[in-house]
Parts: C-alpha cells; sequence; structure tokens
C-alpha cells in the first residue's frame, strides 16, 4: 500500500522543457509575490482585510483578480494553440506534441469558461448587486466568502495539473467514453472533474446567495419593476445557476463513480450510455452560457444609458425579454448535437427553439439601439465596448441562427466555424461586458478612474484583433476544417491560420494596453481620483454612495421611488445643498470569518488526495473541512456594531450622499 | 466600416468556395442541398443584421455629445409603437429562417433514404483508434482509410465505433454524423461528379485523431465494378475476428489498406460488442 496513492516522481514532467519553463515561471512569479508581501509585513493587513473579509466588494474585487490572472493563463494556451496550427501544416508536426496540444485545448476551454468568464461575472455582481439595491451586503456574507475561496480551490487545483501530473486531454467537455478510465487512465480527468466539482459548490452557493439577495433584500421602495436592469439580469442569471448547476455537480458525479468505482453510467460495456452524459452536459452547457451573457447584457443596459443621459430605452420589454431567455434557455440544448442522430422531428423542434431564444436578444438589440437614439452619447471606454460589442455581437448571433439550422449544422457542427461563432459571441459579449463593466464601475470600487487612452487603445486593439483572429475561423470552417487539429495536410487553411495568428498576437498587444492601463492609472491615480462618487453622471444607487463605498455601503438606506432612483433624486435636487441632520444609526455589520480560507484549504487537500487516489489524506480532508464547518456553526458573536459616530464622521469627510 | 469589411468577407468565402474542398463546393445532392439552406437563411438573416449594424454606428454616430444638430431627447423611453416593431423584426426574422430550418430538417434527414433509379450501394463504417474501416457487406470486401463509392449511387451508411466517439464527415458530399459504440447510426449520401474528396472524424477522439483522415474517391459505375473484382481477387489479407483484433489496436496515420474479404456479420458484432460485459476493444496502450 503506498501511503502516497498514485503519486510520485514520475508525475512530473521533468522531459518536457516547455511545461517545465512555464512551471518554473509560474512557481518563481508566485514565490515573489508571497516574499514581498512576507519581507513588507503585509500578511497581518491580507489576512485581517482581505482573505477573510465577508464584505461583497472585497469579495468582488478578489474574484476579478482571480479573473484576470485566469484571463492571461488561458490566453497563454490560446497563443500555444494558434502557433501550433500556423505551422503544423502539411508533413511538419509543429512544436507541441498531441499529448500537449490535446491537454492545452482542454485547459484553454475549461479555464476561460470556469475560471475566467465565471469568477469575472461573478464578482461583478457581488460588487455591484448590493449597492444597486440599497442594501449593505448580500444574504449570506460569509457563504459568500467560502463560495469564493471554493473557486479558488477548484483554480489552485487545476493550474497544479501543470507541474503535477496532467490535465484533461479530451477537450472542455470531456465527453465518454473517451473521457473514461478505458480510454483515459491518467489523472487528467480526475484533476478537470474535481476542481470543476469544488468549484461548483462555490457557485450554486452563489447563486443561492444572490437569488435571496435580490428577491428579499431591495431598498425600501424598490419593487422588482424598479430595480436597475442589471439586478434583473443578474436575478436571471442566478436562477439559472441554481437551476442548472446540481445538473453538472449530478453529471459529473456519475463520471466519477464510473472511473472511481467501476459504475457504468456511460461506459461502452455494461449497458453504459455515453449519450445521457452529453445530454446532461448541454442541459447545464446551454444555460451556462446564458448564466455569463445576461449579466453582460445588464453592463451593457446601464452603460448605454448612463453614457447617452437617457433612461433605458423599454425597461419592461428588457425585463420580459431577459426572462423570456432565462426560460428558453433549458428548451435548446440539443443544438449542441444535431448530428447524434436524432429524428427529423427532435432535431426540427431544437432549431426552431433556438431561434426562438434570438427573438429576445434581438429586441435588447434593438432596445439598446434606442436608447441611444435621442440620446448625447460621450464616447468614454465603457461605451466603446458597448457599441463594440452591439456590432459583434449581432454577426455572432446571426452564425449562431445558422447553426441553429439542423441540416446547415450537419456540415458546419465541430468545426472552426463553430470555434468562431461561440468565440464571436462569449468574446464579443462575455468579455467586452466585462471589460466594460471594468472600466465603468472601477472608480466606484477604488476612488479613481482607469486611464482612458489606454483603455482606447485596448479596445481597438482587441476589437481589430478579435476580427483578425476569428473571421479567418469562420472561413476555414466552411473550407472543412474541424477543431482540435494537432496537424493537418491541407497546405491550402495555412494562410487562413497565419492570418489568425496574427489576430492572437493583436490581441496580446490589447492585453498588454489593459496591463500598462491599471499601472498607469494607479501611479497616477491622484489625478484620476474621483471626489463626487458619481464620475459618470450615473443613474442608479451605486453612483449615490462614496467611491470607495464604506463597508457599510449607505449610512442611511436610500428611499427609492423610480427606476433610475438616483437619477431621479439628481434631478429632484439639482444644487448640492446643506445636508440636514440625518438620522444615523449604529449598523450592524457581519464579522469578518476565516470559514471561507480554512474550509477552501481542505478542499484543495481533499480534491488533490482523490485526484491521486491518497485515501487517508482525502478522508482528512473532508474531516476538517467538516470541523471547520462546525466550529463556524458554534460561533458566538457574529456580528459587530459600528457606531453612529463613525458613521456621521465618515459621512461628514466624503459629504456626498444628499438627503433622502 | 467594419460591416462592409464583413459582407466582403462574406463575398470572399463564397468566392473561395469555387477553388477550396470545403462545403461550399458541393459534390453530390446532400451537400448541394445543405449549400443552399445556408445561402437561404444567411440572406435572409443578413437582410435584417446589415442594417441593424449600419443603424447602430449610425445612431451611436449622430448622437455624439459633440453635435449640436442632434436633438436631446432625455425622456424618449418607451414608444408602444417602436415596442411592437423591435418585437416583431426577430419575429417574423426567425418565423422565416424556422421555416427553412424545419422544412429542411425533414428534407434532409440523414436517414432518409435518396431518391434514385438505382439501388443503393451499403457500406458499413466502423471508427477505429485513429483510423476508418469501410465495410461493403454485398461485396464481401473492406478498406482502411480509403472510401470508394460509384458516381451516381446513393450510398447508405451505417456507422458505429469501436470503444470512443468519432464523427464521420465528408465534408463536399454533406451531412456528418457521430459513430458510438454499441449503436448503429444511418446517413445516406451521394457523389455526382468523379473525384477525390476528403474525409475525416470531425469529433475529438484522442491523441491520434488529426490523422483520422481518409480518401473518398468517386469514381464512374463501371470502375466501380472493377474496383470491387479487383480487390476481391488480390492476395491481400482477410478481415476476421483475429485481424479485426490487431486492427482494433490503436495506430496513427495508417496508410489505406483493403482486405480481400470479410467475416460475415462482422459489422453486427462489433456493434453488440459494446452491449457485453467484456473488454470489446483493447485498453489503450498508452500511459
Amino acid at each position: 500500500m503506498n501511503l502516497l496513492g498514485k503519486l510520485d516522481w514520475s508525475a512530473i514532467p521533468f522531459d518536457q522543457p516547455i511545461i517545465m519553463v512555464a512551471s518554473a515561471l509560474m512557481i518563481l512569479v508566485i514565490g515573489a509575490i508571497l516574499g514581498w508581501i512576507t519581507l513588507k509585513g503585509h500578511w497581518p493587513y491580507l489576512w485581517s482585510e482581505w482573505i477573510t473579509s465577508v464584505d461583497h466588494k472585497r469579495i468582488g474585487v478578489m474574484y476579478i483578480l482571480l479573473a484576470m490572472v485566469m484571463l492571461l493563463r488561458g490566453f497563454t494556451d490560446a497563443i500555444m494553440m494558434r502557433a501550433q496550427q500556423a505551422v503544423a501544416a502539411g508533413g511538419a508536426e509543429g512544436y507541441l506534441p498531441p499529448e500537449h496540444f490535446d491537454q492545452i485545448f482542454s485547459a484553454h476551454g475549461t479555464i476561460m469558461i470556469f475560471f475566467m468568464a465565471m469568477p469575472f461575472v461573478i464578482g461583478l455582481m457581488n460588487i455591484i448587486l448590493p449597492l444597486q439595491l440599497g442594501v449593505r451586503d448580500v444574504a449570506f456574507p460569509t457563504l459568500n466568502s467560502v463560495s469564493f475561496w471554493l473557486t479558488a480551490s477548484g483554480t489552485l487545483l487545476i493550474n497544479i495539473s501543470l507541474v503535477v501530473g496532467e490535465f484533461a486531454k479530451t477537450g472542455w467537455v470531456a465527453y465518454p467514453p473517451l473521457a473514461e478510465l478505458q480510454f483515459s487512465p491518467g489523472v487528467g480527468v480526475d484533476y478537470y472533474l474535481w476542481s470543476l466539482q469544488i468549484s461548483g459548490i462555490g457557485t450554486l452557493m452563489t447563486g443561492i446567495n444572490f437569488v435571496t439577495t435580490i428577491l428579499k433584500m431591495r431598498a425600501p421602495g424598490m419593487g422588482y419593476m424598479r430595480m436597475p436592469v442589471f439586478c434583473w439580469t443578474a436575478l436571471a442569471s442566478n436562477l439559472l445557476i441554481v437551476a442548472a448547476f446540481p445538473v453538472l455537480t449530478a453529471t459529473f458525479a456519475m463520471l466519477l463513480l464510473d472511473r472511481y468505482l467501476g459504475f457504468h453510467f456511460f461506459t461502452v460495456e455494461a449497458g453504459g450510455n455515453a449519450m445521457m452524459y452529453i445530454n446532461l452536459f448541454w442541459v447545464w452547457g446551454h444555460p451556462e452560457v446564458y448564466i455569463l451573457i445576461l449579466p453582460a447584457f445588464g453592463v451593457f443596459s446601464e452603460v448605454v444609458a448612463t453614457f447617452s443621459g437617457k433612461p433605458l430605452f423599454g425597461y419592461r420589454s428588457m425585463v420580459a425579454a431577459t426572462m423570456a431567455i432565462c426560460v428558453l434557455s433549458f428548451l435548446v440544448w440539443l443544438h449542441h448535437f444535431f448530428t447524434m442522430g436524432a429524428s427529423a422531428d427532435v432535431n426540427g423542434f431544437f432549431g426552431v427553439m433556438t431561434m426562438i431564444i434570438a427573438v429576445p436578444t434581438g429586441v435588447k438589440i434593438f432596445n439598446w439601439l434606442f436608447t441611444m437614439y435621442g440620446g448625447r452619447v460621450r464616447f468614454s471606454v465603457p461605451i466603446l465596448w458597448s457599441i463594440g460589442f452591439m456590432v459583434t455581437f449581432v454577426i455572432g448571433g446571426m452564425t449562431g441562427v445558422l447553426m441553429a439550422v439542423p441540416p446547415a449544422d450537419f456540415q458546419l457542427h465541430n468545426s472552426l466555424f463553430l470555434v468562431a461563432h461561440f468565440h464571436n459571441v462569449i468574446i464579443g459579449g462575455v468579455v467586452f461586458g466585462v471589460f466594460a463593466a471594468y472600466n465603468y464601475w472601477f472608480p466606484k470600487v477604488f476612488g479613481f478612474r482607469l486611464h482612458e487612452g489606454w483603455g482606447k487603445a485596448s479596445f481597438w486593439c482587441w476589437l481589430v484583433g478579435f476580427y483578425l483572429a476569428f473571421m479567418p475561423l469562420y472561413a476555414l470552417g466552411l473550407m472543412g476544417m474541424t477543431r482540435r487539429l494537432q496537424h493537418y495536410d491541407n497546405p491550402e487553411w495555412q494562410p487562413w491560420l497565419v492570418a489568425a495568428a496574427v489576430g492572437a498576437a493583436v490581441i496580446l498587444v490589447g492585453v498588454a494596453c489593459q496591463v500598462a492601463q491599471l499601472a498607469v492609472s494607479i501611479r497616477d491615480r491622484r489625478l484620476l481620483r474621483d471626489l463626487t462618487g458619481d464620475p459618470w453622471n450615473g443613474r442608479t444607487l451605486e453612483w449615490s454612495t462614496s467611491s470607495p463605498p464604506p463597508a457599510w455601503n449607505f449610512a442611511v438606506l436610500p428611499q427609492v421611488g423610480d427606476i433610475d432612483a438616483w437619477w431621479s433624486r439628481k434631478q429632484a435636487m439639482p444644487a448640492r445643498q446643506e445636508a440636514p441632520a440625518r438620522p444615523y444609526q449604529a449598523i450592524e455589520m457581519p464579522k469578518n470569518s476565516p470559514t471561507g480560507f480554512i474550509t477552501a484549504f481542505f478542499a484543495v487537500v481533499t480534491g488533490f488526495a482523490l485526484i491521486w487516489h491518497i485515501w487517508w489524506m482525502a478522508g482528512l480532508g473532508l474531516v476538517g473541512a467538516f470541523l471547520t464547518i462546525l466550529a463556524f456553526a458554534f460561533r458566538r458573536e457574529e456580528e459587530i456594531e459600528i457606531p453612529a459616530a463613525e458613521i456621521a464622521r465618515f459621512d461628514r469627510v466624503h459629504e456626498m450622499e444628499p438627503a433622502q | 466600416m467594419r460591416s462592409g469589411t464583413f459582407v466582403s468577407v462574406l463575398l470572399g468565402l463564397v468566392a473561395l468556395g469555387g477553388c477550396s474542398e470545403g462545403v461550399l463546393d458541393p459534390k453530390g445532392p446532400i451537400a448541394e442541398g445543405e449549400r443552399q439552406i445556408l445561402f437561404n437563411s444567411l440572406g435572409i438573416m443578413l437582410a435584417i443584421v446589415i442594417p441593424t449594424i449600419l443603424a447602430t454606428l449610425g445612431v451611436a454616430f449622430w448622437f455624439r455629445s459633440s453635435n449640436r444638430r442632434a436633438r436631446y431627447r432625455p425622456d424618449f423611453a418607451y414608444s408602444g409603437r417602436l415596442e411592437m416593431i423591435v418585437w416583431s423584426i426577430p419575429a417574423m426574422t426567425v418565423l422565416l429562417v424556422g421555416g427553412v430550418a424545419w422544412i429542411g430538417s425533414h428534407d434532409l434527414d440523414p436517414r432518409k433514404p435518396l431518391a434514385s433509379d438505382v439501388a443503393p450501394l451499403r457500406v458499413q463504417v466502423v471508427s477505429l483508434d485513429w483510423k476508418w474501416l469501410f465495410i461493403y457487406p454485398d461485396h464481401g470486401i473492406a478498406t482502411v482509410n480509403q472510401l470508394t463509392v460509384p458516381v451516381g449511387v446513393p450510398v447508405s451508411f451505417e456507422l458505429t465505433s469501436s470503444g470512443v466517439m468519432n464523427s464521420f464527415f465528408v465534408p463536399q458530399l454533406g451531412s456528418q454524423i457521430y459513430t458510438m459504440a454499441g449503436m448503429t447510426t444511418r446517413l445516406q449520401l451521394q457523389a455526382d461528379h468523379a473525384g477525390t474528396y476528403r474525409g475525416l472524424s470531425a469529433n475529438f477522439s484522442g491523441d491520434g485523431f488529426a490523422d483520422m483522415r481518409f480518401a473518398v474517391d468517386a469514381v464512374p459505375a463501371r470502375e466501380f465494378q472493377q474496383w470491387v473484382q479487383a480487390v476481391g481477387r488480390a492476395t491481400g489479407p482477410v478481415l476476421d475476428a483475429a485481424a479485426y483484433g490487431g486492427l482494433a489496436k490503436p495506430s496513427r496515420a495508417l496508410p489505406p489498406q483493403t482486405y480481400r474479404a470479410v467475416a460475415p456479420g462482422l459489422f453486427d458484432s462489433i456493434v453488440n460488442a459494446g452491449m457485453h460485459d467484456h473488454h470489446a476493444s483493447p485498453q489503450r496502450a498508452e500511459k
């Protein structure tokens, strides 16, 4: 009996120079950061103000930081793939052997969806939801911290796979039978499954947390039809999380049973049926894309309205469209596999349903257009991303509807046309959305704006780079090139792939501009400082408090009487006047708690042990996590009281919350 | 103008279809039908997509804050008439494309026999790690990584897999379809022009996936008969259970190969192997 299960020195790929150099770099950078923190003595600050924080804004910032780091990781994978395909034509094998190339495209998809897009979107909702709803925190602050740290655990596990062992070589969907033990005996699929199971629990708890927050914790007077549209889209997105993520967890649990205990849910023998997995995966997978895109739609709604100086056009239509998409997203999953041999009736039905979901989406595009109509559009960075989105997303939506036609899909399925389509909607929709949001809400969170020039440079590089990188893939798909090819024999494809690689390089310049934008903005933060709390002449409640907001968000909970609550309050009281005495009261705020961090630590231990079959360690990890929760359950005090005098003092210093 | 670029890209693609070997250069009725549907749907949608893109850019530009000629209407947030238009435009587009989709799914159903005076040629397809096996049950021969079919004759495929899932795809002939162990999928295709077309797997199946290619030789009917006889008379190997066992072991980039005879019922036994509780396909040797 080996004490370390399947783990030994052969798990570390010493013979692979690319992986070793990448790992060494990663370890060096992490080591340098940790060393710097230790040297500067920042640990107590980090521990008490961030790691154990249950403040939704802090948690949101950590989510987004995680997402940005993972964007760099996933983007590195993308560059490697583009470089490989640009050279591996004819007889050439390129510089990545299939064993490595297969891990890279699997890791790219998994990381970009689960550890870049999801944390970014959830981080945004964390920061903005309570502020827009005019409340002081989410419904379950400590649970929120646990959610974040579990997401971080999953991220850590998937990155450990780079150094210790291997990652899945199955594609990010991990279809059986390929993902079964018989065909993937290594630990790669186990890394995939456990890191997603652990982060998936975090995501599900986030969904429950936010649904509760939106349904139960709005500012006085904020009826459902007065909620900002971002809150509506967040509600729809979190309802989808609550409904869809358990499906993914159950599906992965079945695959884990197959792999660990010899069950036969999806195996090729003993009555297993892989079609079940494919169906269940996409019953989660299609709502997932709406989990990501709906909050981005919310962001665009806020940005377009604010920068046009107008209310959102057709608010009720927007709400109806959002909720229609929420429901319809569960009725389209089969379009991911029209080519599996279903009958013409089934294929036809799901094709038509898929198109119907394009109707509310189209309505949204027109409503944003009419929001700009009659406005005074200020071309700042957030609206550039929004207009870039509207143009790009329309094209992505069109190619999507095209593939919803089953006979067209018989030709385009799994081709680079498909790859181009979903990058068209995910980059053009979700990524543009979170970047718009990042530029839009950054001053709210940190009290200074991001540099405009670098922001615009980044936008144009991304936009041009995107078209250069993905339009050739549409062409290649029509030329019959399928996805996930490590090499190919058709020399006609090569020029297009070289063009795509150049596009990826242009996006790289865009990413560099973003890094520069952040660095320059931090350097010039005094120049970019925003003392008003409302740098864009905003419409919703988050702009009514100071930037950054205090831990309690609002000294006195706002009274809401209209859709754009802050805008109408500004209209009613145009000139800033002496604030009358406000009825300050002491505020109870949740106490910081290390529960999330410690639970996540044990989750990593458990996950790692399960991946490597180190059963004693898995047991220890589970017991540790359980004891942590138990200790939390027996806590004696859970809130601290912030005295009225301190709140009054903060308000005097900032002086920006006008009287109710 | 970005939409202009897109249109020219599209036109470029159409032009490119003429010289490339992709789905825009069909060589059979199914691929032709699918290209028609592709163009019809694209046309319907472009009619609304291009104006929308132009309107977005136009409205954003005209209502820029520095343009004092544009009328600022800060309260323009609702119009019942506009709302109706906003909902009906995409709805009508979808009605049209939805009709195309519904009719198209039935017309081009992969299982639907092709209308023809000629009796179809039956071919059984097995995807293996990492190659394609084609069995001609009516002729008792088989090939690996090479498919020869007569021009103008419908080909009726029955497909399965020895293990992992693949997707059988000849872009210039039309529809792809998954191959799955323990199951049979069906596909009807036809080549109308003689020539050699690329065939491939369109569903990732592991490390040797990139080499799961095969050539489709579409030859005149008489040549096809000669080819069948030549394969049958050749001194090549026979595909029996033992030979299949060897073939099923993972291998990459196998050169095309023929079998002069095939054990009867081999295809059915491959399909059924997936249903029983024994290891039908050998464990992958790697790792």
